[in-house]
């Protein structure tokens, strides 16, 4: 731990890491939330992989993959929305249809890019030690636009992720919102790939907001908490990962899975102490 | 007494499956209109037409002069089952604030009238002393109540209500009713109920519904138009109030 905390003094690729760390949890805990509640993690994880298309080809035209991948993720969640609202029986096939292909394509074009391999790799499964000052610079604007939306847009949101068929009768375009949040959680994907890759990028926006979900009953509440655990699963797994040089992203999932059944093993205790105490 | 909903010749089909046909109803300022009818019957159909949830085949339908899309914001609606999740993390006061929309700005948080009209609404339902627990903990009842504020809460000039009592019991049903004919006196309510004895003892006007319109009076229902209504006798139970 200490030598992880010198380290952490002396480079500034570690200090970028955990920059990284501190602006993603901040997407992930409001986007999460909404992804959790609306249960909506299957759709996510549609997006999550259709970005990897984006990426192939940004990296094949020799453009920014980051860049890329904004604008499949942002594609991808139109898509998904326009499904969810239009073709709601067939849901999960298309979904499952973006997920594959998505990748598919982005394979495709990696294959067709000289000395691919490595690169594909830090898509799969993250690169935070390699996240550069224009990465962050990124990453902070998205973190701007998504507070901001989420700031101006919170009651309409409630409505939309709560009880669609009442919202619409209170006048709110449920289509505009719906899509609108959608792409919200691809920039969140976006972000968050940063640090974890596309693969594991799901349990990473899940985990933290269903933690907070086992101990918080309001929306609000949740998105601090979750931002909270986002931060201390993100860090923690940095450190942990560093002085046995493991991979730092499967490092993340695995500390904010235990996070995550830690948290539903002590609900479920609270709860029955809890119910003891009344019974006594 | 103005009209507010006018129902003209309105016809209604899921996938080729007519459930209601050729319905002609025009509803008045004040009144307290009771919908009966059998399951299947079309009510909850006429109603999701009047909030032009469902758009009607053929006729027309306008509300407070306006079609269901403008005129509905004016309307307060009582589900007969919610839309949302029970284990949703949020709680009493938060869903009746959803009420404001439409009503209050459009951007950032509720302000504090918002939040002041929400508790008054809560109180008129009596259960403004559990306006910060969590809807997961709430009873049929309580439940019910909290839907009745969220409606009020926009303020509406016509109150819909599906089924209100359909999963309480019998003193809550009371309850809620005797609520009801107060709201009567600044607002039109129409209440749809498979309890014909029952609601008339309080609404001052009943339709019958099995896909077409068989009545819709103001005097007893004879046991005539219940037979019609229903295919078969049905034995009429006496409610003494």
């Amino acid at each position: 731990m200490t030598e992880f905390l010198s380290a952490l003094a002396n480079y500034t690729f570690l200090q970028h890491a955990l920059l990284a760390c501190i602006l993603s949890s901040i997407g992930c805990g409001i986007i999460g939330t909404y992804v959790v509640v609306k249960r909506i993690g299957f759709l996510a994880g549609g997006i999550a992989h259709t970005v990897l298309a984006g990426m192939g080809i940004a990296y094949f035209m020799e453009g920014s993959p980051l860049l890329g991948a904004v604008i499949a993720a942002l594609f991808a969640a139109v898509f998904i929305s326009f499904i969810k609202l239009r073709w709601k029986q067939q849901e999960d096939i298309l979904v499952a249809a973006f997920w594959s292909v998505g990748m598919a394509i982005g394979i495709l074009f990696i294959s067709r890019t000289p000395g691919y391999s490595v690169d594909l790799m830090s898509f799969l499964f993250g690169n935070i030690l390699l996240v550069s000052k224009s990465d962050l610079i990124l990453m902070m604007m998205l973190d701007i636009v998504t507070v901001g939306i989420v700031f101006l847009f919170y009651k309409q949101f409630m409505a939309a992720v709560f009880d669609e068929e009442f919202a619409r009768l209170r006048g709110i375009r449920i289509e505009i919102y719906y899509t609108l949040l959608m792409c919200m959680v691809a920039l969140t994907v976006v972000l968050l790939i940063q640090i974890v890759g596309l693969i594991l990028v799901i349990a990473l926006l899940i985990f933290p907001a269903a933690c907070a979900a086992q101990f918080f009953h309001s929306i609000f509440k949740m998105m601090l908490a979750a931002t909270a655990i986002c931060l201390l699963a993100t860090m923690s797994g940095l450190a942990i990962a560093y002085q046995p040089d493991l991979p730092a992203g499967a490092t993340i999932i695995v500390t904010a899975g235990v996070f995550y059944a830690v948290a539903i093993a002590s609900s479920r205790l609270l709860k029955q102490l809890q119910k003891k105490s009344v019974a006594n | 007494m103005n009209p507010i909903i006018e129902i003209d010749n309105v016809s209604f089909s899921y996938s080729h499956i007519p459930v209601v046909r050729d319905i002609n109803l025009v509803i008045h300022e004040g009144e307290f209109l009771g919908v009966i009818g059998p399951n299947a019957g079309g009510k909850s159909t006429l109603l999701k037409l009047i909030l032009g949830l469902l758009r009607p085949d053929a006729g027309k339908i306008t509300v407070l002069g306006k079609s269901p899309d403008k005129g509905r914001s004016r309307i307060g609606y009582v589900p007969q089952y919610p839309a949302f999740s029970r284990d949703f993390p949020i709680n009493v006061r938060d869903v009746v604030l959803l009420g404001r929309l439409g009503e209050t700005r459009w951007y950032g948080g509720y302000t504090q009238e918002d939040r002041d009209i929400a508790m008054n609404a809560l109180k008129s339902v009596e259960i403004d002393s559990i306006w910060n627990q969590s809807i997961d903990s709430l009873s049929g009842g309580q439940l019910q109540r909290m839907l009745i504020a969220r409606a009020l809460a926009s303020k509406p000039d016509i109150l819909i209500l599906d089924e209100p009592t359909a999963n309480i019991d019998v003193r809550a049903e009371e309850d809620i009713f005797a609520l009801l004919k107060q709201y009567n006196d600044h607002m039109t309510i129409i209440v749809v109920s498979h309890d014909i004895g029952f609601i008339s003892g309080y609404v001052n006007r009943v339709a019958c519904l099995n896909q077409t319109l068989l009545c819709h009076t103001t005097s007893e229902i004879s046991g005539k138009t219940i037979e019609e209504l229903y295919g078969a006798p049905v034995r009429m139970i006496q409610h003494i109030h």
